[in-house]
């Protein structure tokens, strides 16, 4: 079963490496003048377009360019000198912590309002989280930073100035995962940690509150679907708990399109990480891109592109197998 | 309308009868609908209606906050923060509208065929969308513009990508579904052909709930092309639009200047938030049974 899942995944992976192709080989204009930088003259063009492989048909550099990818080559930064995913995997994990962080902090407000809601329906709770979900999706995300920061850093000065994971009296945790909590942690280093948890909280929960919206929706609908079906009656009928019908057969059927919902809102949370990275100079693949766009740095851009892409097919194929394991009716054989 | 007597009709039984029910139900679809005649309002006449030129500096007044003089207050420029915001209604619902047109249009052509003819063509279409459905949306439109050049046009055409899944796929369902129903059948054999069928008689039924889509992927839309414009594509300065407006406002909101990224981006929560609202109230008028 996981296996044939996986397998499913393959022609997907083979799509996005063909967009991904023609999105590199689109560049406006000439790449290889553009490589060759404003100085160059015809001789030094045609060599850097022979270098590149450009002078080749296009089927050929489609299979140089997966040949590179293979060997995990995805091109040099212009602005930083560094092979592109040198520079991705180094900042990979500042945006996973920062994103996963997030997806907790909302899934345990969100799924417990959705619950509550559901069970409690034309109550405050319901009100209230009707409320999040309608301003939640209105929410743009960068704006939602930036009213954070002034209420919390420049109102009430309670939280650190937005630069970065980490403010500069500590030092960063030696790297063990990458993830500056996990790193503290282990070095038992706890000021390091609490001064990274501080950093971490306003942009995750800038996230979070961005992804709180679909996965209480979803949450409170699916609660109210499973509330409302036969076997909930008959589970009632027999005389069950309230708390057994609850969480033993409600909650856990109402999961699976929850579940589900999490992809999508994995997607939306990857490009929201973008946005988040930049209000808060957050150090990670996001901002990365976007300070690569500013200088029209092509092969980081795609690159960049190419990874969350990958990223977001293996998140959807974990969350597919997790699917697999909570629902009793598919069968891990 | 006919002169017969209909003795048997009720106000409910016409379209507009029924849309009126509803409203009269919703007064929130109501304000959804004055809502967006505001903002198409403020699109149309705002330009010649602002008090003040949204691209005239005055680096006396810089970075004032809001007064009578300046609702909005003003920018770093000293340009009035008020006139910018209702000037750049015109683009933003420009690209946004831009946009989901041309998604809709190309959304409808591939899923309307697929779902018509299946075969082949449809899985190819299906793993098309599979894979642009494979990017985080936000990321591949980055890349689209990145690939494209940086421009207006071009963010219009990278939100209208990352948007024709979700129009080809809804009318590839419709239209599977009625393909070989009762009255299509009864168009075909009265010497309709395939492509008539298709257009005037099946796809029409699936104009509904694309209604409903365009009006949550209108606001979605916004936010796509702010967002893009505030990362510093597309859009340039000094254009008013809302995205660029709280990007450049981001860099003084740490000293407490907070009138120069809030406002545009309430303005920009309000376009989105009209526009999700209409949507609900949309669906509650085409399909009341999907109300959550």
């Amino acid at each position: 079963m996981i296996l044939g899942r996986v397998a499913q995944a393959i022609p997907v992976v083979m799509g996005v490496v063909v967009i991904s192709f023609l999105l590199t080989r689109a560049l406006p204009g000439d790449p290889a003048a553009y490589f060759a930088g404003p100085a160059a003259d015809a001789a030094s063009i045609a060599e850097i377009r022979q270098a590149l492989g450009l002078d080749k048909p296009l089927i050929q550099q489609f299979f140089i360019y997966v040949g590179d990818l293979m060997t995990g080559d995805l091109g040099t930064s212009l602005s930083t000198g560094q092979p592109v995913a040198m520079d991705l995997a180094a900042r990979l994990p500042a945006s996973l912590e920062l994103t996963l962080v997030a997806l907790i902090l909302s899934c345990v407000i969100a799924i417990p309002l959705g619950v509550l809601a559901a069970t409690r329906p034309g109550s405050w709770i319901d009100h209230l989280c009707r409320v999040v979900v309608t301003a939640g999706v209105s929410m743009p995300t960068f704006f939602t930073g930036i009213v954070l920061i002034y209420v919390f850093y420049y109102l009430a000065g309670v939280a650190p100035a937005p630069l970065g994971r980490l403010d500069f009296i500590y030092l960063s945790p030696p790297q063990i995962t990458g993830f500056y909590l996990i790193d503290a942690a282990i070095a038992g280093d706890w000021e390091t940690w609490a001064g990274a948890l501080k950093q971490l909280v306003l942009p995750a929960g800038t996230l979070a509150l961005f992804t709180l919206a679909p996965i209480a929706r979803m949450t409170r609908a699916s609660m109210l679907q499973a509330l409302s079906s036969d076997f909930i009656r008959t589970a009632r009928a027999a005389g069950l708990g309230r708390r057994k019908i609850l969480y033993g057969y409600a909650f856990r059927n109402a999961l699976l399109p929850v579940i589900t919902t999490l992809g999508m809102v994995f997607s939306f949370t990857l490009g929201a990480n973008v946005l988040v990275e930049k209000v808060f100079a957050w150090p990670g693949i996001g901002s990365y891109a976007v300070e690569a766009l500013v200088v029209s740095d092509y092969a980081a851009v795609q690159g960049f592109v190419l990874a969350m892409a990958l990223l977001f097919v293996a998140l959807n194929l974990i969350i597919d197998i997790v699917y697999a394991l909570i629902d009793p009716r598919i069968a891990l054989g | 309308m006919t002169d017969s007597p209909a003795p048997e009709r009720h106000p409910g039984d016409t379209i507009w009868g029924h849309v009126a029910h509803v409203l009269r139900d919703n007064p929130v679809t109501l304000l959804a609908f004055g809502m967006v005649a505001f903002l198409v309002g403020c699109a149309l006449f705002g330009p010649s209606l602002v008090p003040h030129d949204p691209l005239a500096t005055n680096a006396a007044r810089a970075l004032e906050p809001p007064s009578w003089d300046h609702w909005f207050g003003t920018d770093n420029l000293g340009r009035d923060v008020f006139s910018r915001v209702i000037v750049a209604t015109r683009l933003d619902l420009t690209i946004s509208v831009a946009a989901v047109a041309l998604s809709f249009v190309l959304g409808s052509l591939l899923g309307a065929v697929s779902g018509y003819w299946g075969g082949w063509l449809d899985a190819v279409l299906n793993r098309f969308l599979d894979t642009i459905m494979a990017f985080p949306l936000f990321v591949l439109a980055m890349g689209v513009v990145a690939a494209l050049g940086n421009t207006v046009e071009n963010i219009i055409y990278a939100t209208a990508i990352i948007n024709i899944p979700f129009y080809a796929r809804l009318v590839r369902a419709e239209v599977n579904i009625r393909r070989h129903a009762g009255f299509a059948q009864a168009a075909k054999l009265a010497g309709n052909s395939d492509l008539r069928v298709l257009a005037f008689h099946i796809f029409p039924n699936a104009l509904p709930p694309m209604m409903v889509q365009v009006s949550l992927n209108l606001g979605w839309a916004i936010l796509n092309a702010a967002g893009l414009s505030f990362i510093g594509l597309g859009v340039r300065p000094p254009t008013p639009e809302w995205g660029i407006m709280v990007a450049e406002g981001a860099n003084f909101i740490v000293s407490g200047e907070w009138w120069m990224a809030v406002f545009p981006g309430l303005w920009l929560m309000l376009a989105v938030f009209t526009f999700n609202l209409l949507g609900d109230g949309l669906r509650d008028i085409v399909d009341p049974r999907k109300r959550t």
